[in-house]
């Protein structure tokens, strides 16, 4: 079935693309395999009938976010991890600890994978309850946006403010005071 | 048709990734992008439950965690710009004095 398949390369690609980023010692690699993970979670949103979560995924994260960590990245000309420093001196690089955390956060990914297989109604098909088209029609997420969601809405513009404030305070030099 | 869980193991896969790299890694850009990959893997099965719910209310959630996501951003990025101004350095072992 094409849409399974669909399904399977876009998770593989976002799973694989996120591990790479934290495997990555250049920041500059793991933001560009971040877009790439962000991609694919996109191609998701649309399986999910999200065609406008999709969209602002696109725009949002992978242009305006991601943007912005490049722009620090080459800005600070930031240094790459001292690797060998890293080896000698973090607790987590000795190697019987490394094997048992390692150990643990798969034993995490098992024992995740198998309660969520086992939780009640999780083996039925997502897109089973609903309309396809009502789920993922523009209107009625505005419709809801604008009248369920109206003082969060407002309330996020009043983050979004304080945040611009406080980014322009964090990064200005002291002699500009 | 996949299955809801199906959905809900890849952002339990990427929430781990997430949470290995903020352990791991030793600079401040890295640890932050690692909380964007978290917050990711939470959008993501905010947006399964809600298809498998039929209304849209998971895809609204997720506007609201994309807005905090670009604020939290800005903000992390500002102050890893102050403190590379002070230290030359993005390690965060570098920054373990209150005061200098």
């Amino acid at each position: 079935m094409p849409e399974s398949l669909l399904f399977y390369l876009l998770s593989g690609v976002a799973i694989v693309a996120s591990a790479l980023v934290v495997g990555q010692r250049n920041p500059m690699y793991s933001v560009m395999l971040l877009i790439a993970s962000f991609g694919a979670l996109a191609g998701l949103y649309i399986l999910l009938d999200a065609p406008f979560v999709a969209v602002a995924q696109i725009i949002i994260y992978a242009g305006a976010i991601m943007v912005l960590f490049l722009f620090v990245v080459m800005l600070l000309n930031a240094p790459q991890e001292d690797a060998a420093e890293w080896d000698r001196t973090h607790p987590l690089r000795q190697p019987g600890v490394a094997r048992f955390g390692t150990a643990l956060a798969f034993l995490l990914i098992v024992q995740l994978a198998w309660a969520l297989l086992r939780a009640a109604g999780s083996s039925q098909p997502v897109g089973a309850r609903g309309d396809a088209e009502a789920v993922s029609s523009v209107r009625e997420l505005g419709r809801v946006l604008f009248t369920d969601y109206m003082f969060a809405f407002e309330a996020t513009s009043v983050l979004i403010l304080v945040a611009m404030v406080g980014a322009v305070v964090l990064a200005r030099r002291e002699s500009d005071l | 048709m996949i299955p809801l869980s199906h959905y809900l193991i890849v952002s339990a896969i990427l929430f781990s990734i997430g949470t290995a790299g903020v352990f791991m890694r030793r600079n401040l850009i890295t640890i932050l992008l690692s909380i964007e990959i978290m917050l990711n893997a939470v959008n993501l099965s905010f947006v399964a439950f809600g298809r498998y719910q039929g209304n849209v209310d998971g895809q609204i959630i997720t506007f609201f965690v994309m807005t905090v996501a670009a604020a939290e951003a800005a903000v992390g990025l500002a102050i890893i710009i102050a403190l590379y101004r002070h230290r030359e350095s993005l390690n965060p072992e570098a920054f373990t004095s209150l005061k200098w």
